[in-house]
């Protein structure tokens, strides 16, 4: 195709959803080829929402000019499940396990972000060793997230399983550690406001211990097989980049921005809970490109095992709960509260208005992994349909969270 | 050296797939059905609703006060008082629950109902094989079902159920202790020599 036509198509892009999804796709389309130019054209293929690369269900409506992209829109809500509204007709505490299936895989960060915003709103204190569990199984949970995304980056990349499952043999480690302390792998459902439900069991502590020594083992052997390979490094360097002032003007938070060489991080801006007394670096990025973002995550979490390795070993004892803190009839008092948190995707948000009854009058979710895909376009413009598959895996996305 | 990442790649698998056969660390799998990893002490699957003796309608600590009904996230309890009342473990008259359903479709293992549970009278279970091939009724447990004794409640968490037991232990005495001295303030305004029991 001749570079007028493809100027000349994408010039004025239709509204999306103005005149229906009939009249849009006409518009895109050209009817006929154009002349002298026989066979070629724009394509609009519809990614997903059933591809096993788009990490759930989640569609990309992507306009090719053979294989480049020329323009692609997000098409999300197939995972829609009411999640704010739900929350706004039941009790402050029946929102709790909800939290845990947004980002299904961070139940315990979501379950923190969620717990911070409400002991804002009813001005609960959180106790010592809560505060440390907190950080604790945070971390536990940004090692884990960070180390399946990486699997999951290199499965997009054609690296079909054997990464994958020794990143998930890793995480099972993690999750066993989440399941003997809250009963349950994933959907753990374990901050309270002002507080955990239930103090660490015998034993582990050691067995965390183990696990945050053994890591690094494991990050070396990581790093040493993809540090220096050429596919992955072909793939991955200069694909996607992503300007410092675009993603800052979109408002992408975490690994995403930090990436694009943005020094923000919300446990250092922030300090929330305890985490101004744990000395850690924040990773920056130069270029922005999926190679930066993943070996990001990778420097991430070297430095969480360094708070894990000190949040361990100086966890004192103490209540883990406010005795403040009521289980039932929880009324706060009228007001408003937002409670954000570094969660290993992004700034995780909730944003809630009282009105002094049991339920909250208003709930809002502000999702990383949302966010952090308004810009896929930006990113994806001009590269092939293959990159476009890992800079989606590099956003790190749960479609839990995207639509909740 | 190009391929180099392949090889290296290569390497490490085959040399985990013949540590497999040597070292039992390499070997992460379980091959269920035939083999199970042993349950954690705080794993929670569904809820069920503790007894205390032999007789399951006797001896069920619900007294149908539906809180776990009102903060059940999904909403899949659905409760029914009864008409009259039983003696609960301290021997004082309550109600118990004539319909006690749980739905499992819907349940979500949050524990939220054990949680807010006053009475200690619903707990998790550990049973995670629960689908049937009934998918009508199958899949809603009527009170019949739900009713585990106290002993397999001390089986799957031994050490909740202690502290549960515990407490209940001191919760009886402090009342039998309340209602004994109550008995001989009351005997003592009376006068009389005769000394009333334990009022339950």
């Amino acid at each position: 195709m001749s570079a007028e036509t493809v100027t000349a198509a994408a010039a004025e892009p239709p509204a999306f959803g103005a005149a229906g999804p009939a009249a849009r796709h006409y518009e895109i389309l050209p009817k006929t080829p154009p002349a002298g130019d026989a066979g070629s054209g724009l394509l609009e293929v519809s990614m997903g929402p059933h591809h096993p690369s788009t990490h759930g269900v989640f569609r990309m409506d992507v306009v090719l000019d053979g294989e480049r992209v020329v323009k692609l829109k997000p098409v999300f809500g197939y995972l829609h499940r009411n999640h704010e509204k739900i929350a706004e007709g039941t009790t402050y505490l029946s929102s709790m396990p909800y939290t845990d299936r947004l980002d299904y895989f961070c139940s315990l960060t979501n379950n923190w972000a969620y717990a911070l915003a409400v002991e804002k709103l009813a001005g609960l204190e959180v106790p010592e060793r809560a505060e440390f569990i907190r950080v604790i199984t945070a971390e536990l949970t940004r090692l884990q997230n960070h180390v399946c995304l990486i699997g999951f980056l290199l499965q997009d990349m054609g690296a079909l399983g054997t990464p994958l499952m020794y990143a998930f043999r890793e995480r099972e480690k993690i999750l066993d550690l989440f399941e003997s302390l809250t009963g349950a792998r994933m959907m753990c459902n374990y901050m309270r406001f002002g507080g955990c439900r239930v103090d660490l069991p015998e034993g582990w502590l050691e067995a965390a211990k183990t696990v945050v020594e053994e890591y690094p083992r494991f990050l070396d052997e990581f790093e040493r097989f993809l540090g220096g390979n050429e596919i992955l490094l072909a793939r991955t360097q200069g694909v996607g980049a992503l300007p410092k002032e675009l993603a800052v003007n979109a408002g992408v938070t975490g690994p995403m921005l930090r990436a694009s060489g943005v020094n923000y991080d919300i446990r250092k801006v922030d300090l929330y809970g305890i985490y101004d007394r744990f000395d850690f670096k924040v990773p920056l990025g130069e270029r922005g490109d999926v190679f930066d973002r993943y070996m990001i995550r990778v420097l991430e979490m070297r430095e969480s095992l360094k708070i894990l390795s000190r949040a361990l070993a100086d966890i004192p004892s103490g209540p883990i709960i406010d005795p403040k803190a009521k289980l039932r009839g929880f009324r706060p008092k009228p007001g408003e509260a937002y409670g954000r948190i570094e969660a290993p995707k992004g700034e995780l948000g909730f944003y809630l208005i009282s009105d002094g009854s049991p339920n909250p009058y208003r709930y809002r979710v502000r999702p990383p992994s949302f966010i952090n895909l308004t810009i896929l376009e930006d990113m994806c413009l001009n590269h092939l349909v293959a990159d476009v598959v890992i800079i989606l895996g590099s956003v790190d996305i749960v479609l839990g969270e995207v639509d909740r | 050296m190009l391929g180099e990442g392949i090889l290296k790649g290569m390497a490490e698998t085959a040399r985990n797939f013949v540590g497999s056969y040597v070292s039992k660390d390499r070997l992460v799998t379980v091959q269920y059905p035939e083999e199970r990893l042993p349950l954690k002490e705080a794993t929670r699957q569904f809820p069920f609703l503790v007894y205390d003796g032999d007789d399951w309608q006797k001896g069920l600590r619900c007294v149908a006060c539906q809180i776990c009904e009102k903060e059940c996230p999904p909403k899949c309890i659905y409760i029914e008082k009864s008409k009259d009342k039983k003696p609960d473990y301290i021997g004082k008259p309550q109600l118990y629950p004539a319909t006690f359903d749980i739905d499992l479709s819907v349940c979500m293992s949050c524990q939220i109902c054990v949680e807010v549970c006053p009475f200690d009278a619903i707990k998790m279970d550990t049973e995670y094989e629960l689908s049937t091939d009934d998918r009508f009724g199958g899949l809603l447990s009527h009170k019949e079902q739900l009713a585990k004794s106290n002993g397999h409640y001390h089986q799957i968490h031994p050490t909740e159920a202690a502290e549960v037991d515990g407490h209940l232990a001191a919760e009886k005495t402090r009342l039998e202790a309340k209602a004994k001295a109550a008995g001989e303030a009351k005997a003592r305004a009376k006068a009389s020599p005769a000394a009333l029991g334990p009022i339950r």
